[in-house]
């Protein structure tokens, strides 16, 4: 019973209140309010999902290469599909589409994003993995057509833009165990956020 | 009198009653019946501003709301591919890696668990990005449109993780949206197990499609885009998984040469939401209104200064002062029609006082205020009643 309810019974009746006393001491009534807010040990609402059904959606790359599929590429593959499946929106050589910058690199120790007028942020200055890369290229791009690159053509892609931003070189190629060995420029600068003292925060 | 005469000179009264207005013109005509739905008067015209090359952003027109709350059609929208039409029977929440039982829980399912609702923001990380590019005929809603206030009910994450258990090296889980671009961030498990709701609701009814429908994860004080919209899976690891839109986007690199990652929590703010921009003031009594919001916690105080910043006032906080949620502030004042400045500025409950865009600068670099810049705003009151939008640094 509702512990509102059972306070306006027990306020209108005397009688009630003495039987209350008697039989029902009032810890329990506290008890019994709390106790039908508490969870039960399971609701046991849902099903388990089948590992079939966990395997087609867990696409997630993990910067250790956990998730990475079969497959391999290089950038001599990648050139060709980019021409064909990327290169209307980001232009020739991953520069000068109508969308995202996708190639840009930075003489070593610059770094002047903090600055007024700073460079485009792109996968050669800034992206501090190059599974992320992968990872993202096979979730959503091409951008009108997500989820239609075979796991080859995402490893050649990500081999030719690595490529093109002067991380890797053309022939090399890329598959679960080689490409989270690339080590990109701005990792070590990535940190996280660490700022403790609430009153104080810029 | 017999009920025959009564009535008679009833009708006679009637009659006469209608000849009279009849002749002075005042004929009213019989409105409408009730509608199964709504709608906005004719009168009024609100609406979101797109924004973005590929009109992924709309901004809230927060110059011409009133309260604390963001009605849903005109919640700020913020998405990566398009807003995807999902099947409430299709979707599916699951929650699988590091936990004993993994789980798919219908939306059924979910509706069955305790509920909760949470009045809330919810800002994009990029809110105020245009506060150096604006001139100064800018409205409020294309510069810090990005913030909305919803109730949100659901269901609180903790309540889910308790039934799927957590295994104890989890510390990470990984949210993932059903829309086209499959939008992934990493979230920390403490703030999975304080605060977080698995939201059906906004306002009172589902979700809209825009904001998430059918479900969205809420993390109250968060960055918008960690609120993952179209959730339809968790998984639990031990480290995060580096996605694009917390590498390559939503991080802030610093004058030290660092890069800061997982800057979650939307820092104190108070914009005045009148008189702004294309306002027309005339000499005398006006209220000055605004709305001050913390990731942290809830407002304290917001003071408003109407000299540039020679003195400030405190404003009044209207209730209720929720925790991470947009509060309403006003100040009456008088203006004398001379040309002046209008500034606020909030502080919350831990004692953070919401800075200048130029202490921003100095901490920062300029360079890093593209997301999180919650530097105080200025709109300069011209002598001619005009109200400008003005770059305070
Ligand atoms: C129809 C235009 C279009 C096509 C075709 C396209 N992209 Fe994109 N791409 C975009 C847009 C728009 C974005 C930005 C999306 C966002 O920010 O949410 C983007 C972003 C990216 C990014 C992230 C850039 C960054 O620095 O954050 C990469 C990498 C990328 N695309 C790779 C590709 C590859 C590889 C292909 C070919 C398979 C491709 N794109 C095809 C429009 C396109």
């Amino acid at each position: 019973m509702p512990a509102k309810l059972f306070r306006t019974v027990r306020q209108t009746s005397g009688l009630f209140i003495l039987m209350n006393a008697l039989l029902c001491p009032a810890q329990t009534l506290a008890q019994n309010e709390r106790q039908a807010h508490e969870h039960p040990e399971s609701f046991g609402l849902g099903t388990s999902p089948s590992n079939s059904e966990l395997a087609a959606m867990d696409t997630a790359i993990r910067p250790d290469g956990k998730g990475l599929p079969d497959g391999q590429g290089s950038a001599k593959e990648g050139q060709s599909i980019y021409e064909s499946k990327c290169q209307q929106c980001h232009g020739p050589k991953g520069e000068g589409g109508i969308n995202d910058k996708l190639v840009g690199t930075l003489p070593e120790g610059d770094f002047p994003f903090a600055e007024k007028g700073a460079p485009k942020k792109t996968i050669g200055n800034y992206w501090p993995y190059a599974t992320t890369l992968f990872d993202y290229i096979r979730r959503t791009m091409p951008y009108t057509l997500p989820g239609s690159l075979t796991n080859d053509e995402t490893y050649s892609l990500t081999a030719y833009l690595l490529y093109l931003n002067k991380l890797i070189p053309q022939d090399k190629v890329l598959n679960a165990q080689s490409l989270p060995e690339i080590t990109m420029p701005a990792q070590h600068r990535f940190k996280n956020d660490n700022r403790t003292q609430t009153d104080k925060i810029l | 009198m017999k009920r025959r005469h009564f009535l008679k000179s009833m009708t006679a009264l009637g009659s006469t009653t209608l000849l009279a207005t009849q002749s002075h013109g005042d004929i009213r005509y019989l409105g409408p019946p009730a509608r199964t739905m709504g709608t906005r008067s004719i009168h009024e015209q609100l609406e979101k501003t797109l924004y973005g090359q590929m009109q992924t952003h709309a901004l809230t027109p927060l110059q011409d709301l009133h309260g604390i709350i963001t009605p849903s059609e005109l919640h700020f929208e913020r998405h990566h591919s398009g807003i995807p039409d999902i099947s409430p029977e299709q979707h599916h929440l699951y929650i699988h890696g590091l936990v004993n039982k993994p789980l798919k829980l219908s939306l059924q399912d979910l509706k069955r668990f305790p509920s909760v609702s949470r009045t809330c923001f919810i800002e994009c990380a990029g809110n105020c990005q245009d506060y150096f590019k604006k001139g100064p005929q800018t409205p409020l809603q294309q510069i810090a449109g990005m913030t909305s206030q919803s109730e949100w009910t659901g269901v609180k994450l903790a309540t889910l993780l308790r039934e799927t258990g957590l295994r104890k090296n989890a510390k990470w889980l990984l949210a993932e949206g059903g829309d086209a671009a499959l939008v992934t961030r990493s979230i920390p498990v403490d703030k999975a197990m304080d605060d977080a709701i698995i939201a059906y609701a906004q306002n009172g009814e589902a979700i809209r499609p825009e904001q998430g429908y059918p479900l969205r994860l809420l993390l109250p004080g968060w960055e918008g885009s960690s609120c993952v919209k179209w959730i339809r899976r968790l998984e639990v690891g031990d480290q995060p998984w580096m996605t694009r839109e917390e590498t390559a986007k939503y991080t802030d690199p610093l004058k030290d040469g660092t890069i800061r990652q997982f800057s979650f929590i939307m820092d104190t703010r108070s914009v005045i939401t009148t008189p702004t921009f294309p306002s027309q003031l005339e000499k005398g009594w006006h209220e000055i209104r605004g709305l001050a919001w913390s990731g942290r916690g809830k407002i304290k105080r917001v003071e408003v200064s109407t000299d540039g910043g020679g003195h400030w006032q405190p404003a009044r906080l209207q209730e209720p002062v929720l925790s991470m949620a947009h509060t309403r502030f006003n100040i009456p004042w008088q203006w004398n029609g001379k040309e002046t400045l209008l500034l606020s500025r909030a502080t919350d409950e831990n004692g953070y006082v919401q800075p200048t865009a130029s202490e921003l600068i100095h901490a920062r670099g300029i360079g890093s205020l593209r997301y999180h810049n919650n530097g105080i705003m200025g709109w300069r009151v011209k002598s001619d009643g005009s109200v400008l939008y003005e770059i305070v640094a």
